[in-house]
């Protein structure tokens, strides 16, 4: 094959082959090969929005596949924006976000910030801290129930040591005030390395040629971590909490495993509350209502959010 | 303040696009907040309004 001419290759072509591929334009070849790029994208993922937004508009239930599907119009959503129990789901969604958002930036820049120092250990120390997120949420919900268990757990001998209170006098997971933090907890423990990560990417890439500028001017250390180590790193925080703040708004296993959405609804999140009603109650015209409303909101927040990200990075 | 308004007049992006993210961070406040169901209603069409409104003022000249 090496030793035979390109122009006798050309020549072997079929004249029909030929023309054709000699017919085809730089932009024609370069859509062949974006379209099952663009297909795969159609499908996987424009269609099913579209099909929910439809389904959203009507009183489809999948478990009756022979009844008619009628056009309800804007019921579904009339429906949702008045239950006071998806009110509440939203207002445990809001809790578990904020809080787990606020928790794993401080800690995990806290983490990044002693990690960034030079010590003996340093890598051994980065794989400990690192080693939570390795692990799959089930396995996380799962042995953070024994944790919190009362009688054995290990949570609650900590707390009683720390302010003599009985271990076995609360129960994390079953007090409808303590619920919603034991989650945050839980997530917070699994998801402060993957901030940590980021920060401290974003940490060594500061130059040191900066502080030692800082150091000939004499800026303290303490105005040499407002005015350079923060603004430095904000485009990173920015991004950890756009990565977080999108995938705790969709939580499910975690908070599945551990609480099963309860004591009563107090730990029922948005999507644990959709799961339900999708394919527990099988109202899908309803349950995708839900979805469009969901969808709506996290892509609103994610639009300004990036914005805000670019602004950062132009600075 | 007069910028920004001559900016809305002018039809320019930034300061429609503050106005559409106004509007999405007040949709999801008052979708979250636990005061007044009534602002829970009316939630979901402050934040569409304001995402739909993102969409197209990302278009205008900056």
């Amino acid at each position: 094959m090496k030793n035979i001419p390109i122009e006798k290759i050309a020549a072997a072509t079929p004249e029909t082959v030929a023309q054709r591929i000699r017919g085809l334009s730089d932009r024609s070849i370069a859509w062949i090969f974006v379209a099952p790029t663009i297909f795969l994208l159609l499908a996987i993922n424009i269609f099913p929005l579209i099909w929910t937004i439809w389904l959203s508009f009507t009183n489809s239930r999948v478990n009756r596949p022979n009844r008619d599907v009628e056009w309800v119009g804007l019921r579904n959503y009339e429906r949702i924006l008045s239950d006071s129990d998806i009110w509440n789901t939203m207002q445990a969604t809001a809790h578990f976000l904020i809080w787990t958002i606020v928790l794993q930036v401080l800690i995990g820049f806290f983490l990044a910030f002693l990690i960034n120092k030079k010590f003996r250990g340093n890598d051994l120390w980065t794989t400990i801290i690192v080693f939570p997120m390795m692990l799959s949420p089930a396995v996380v919900g799962n042995f953070w129930t024994f944790l919190y268990q009362p009688q054995i757990g290990l949570f609650n001998y900590v707390i009683a040591f720390f302010t003599g209170v009985d271990p076995a006098s609360f129960s994390m997971i079953g007090d409808v005030n303590l619920a919603p933090w034991a989650i945050v907890i839980a997530d917070t423990w699994m998801w402060t390395p993957f901030v940590m990560l980021i920060c401290l990417a974003g940490l060594r890439s500061i130059p040191n040629s900066i502080y030692e500028a800082a150091e000939c001017d004499r800026a303290s250390k303490w105005r040499q971590f407002w005015t350079i180590t923060i603004p430095m790193v904000l485009p990173f925080l920015m991004l950890a909490v756009l990565f977080r703040g999108i995938e705790n708004f969709k939580m499910f296993d975690l908070v599945v495993q551990l609480t099963g959405g309860g004591p009563g609804n107090t730990t029922t999140l948005t999507s644990i509350d959709l799961k339900r009603e999708a394919f527990e109650k099988w109202r899908t015209g309803y349950s995708s209502a839900y979805a469009v409303i969901l969808f709506v909101t996290v892509f609103g927040l994610a639009s300004i959010y990036v914005k805000a990200l670019n602004k950062v990075k132009e600075r | 303040m007069s910028d920004f308004i001559n900016g809305l007049l002018r039809l320019r992006r930034g300061p429609w696009e503050m106005v559409a993210s106004a509007l999405i961070a007040l949709g999801v406040v008052m979708l979250m907040q636990p005061f007044a169901i009534t602002l829970y209603t009316y939630s979901f069409i402050t934040t569409l309004t304001g995402t739909v409104m993102f969409i197209v003022v990302s278009h205008f000249p900056e």
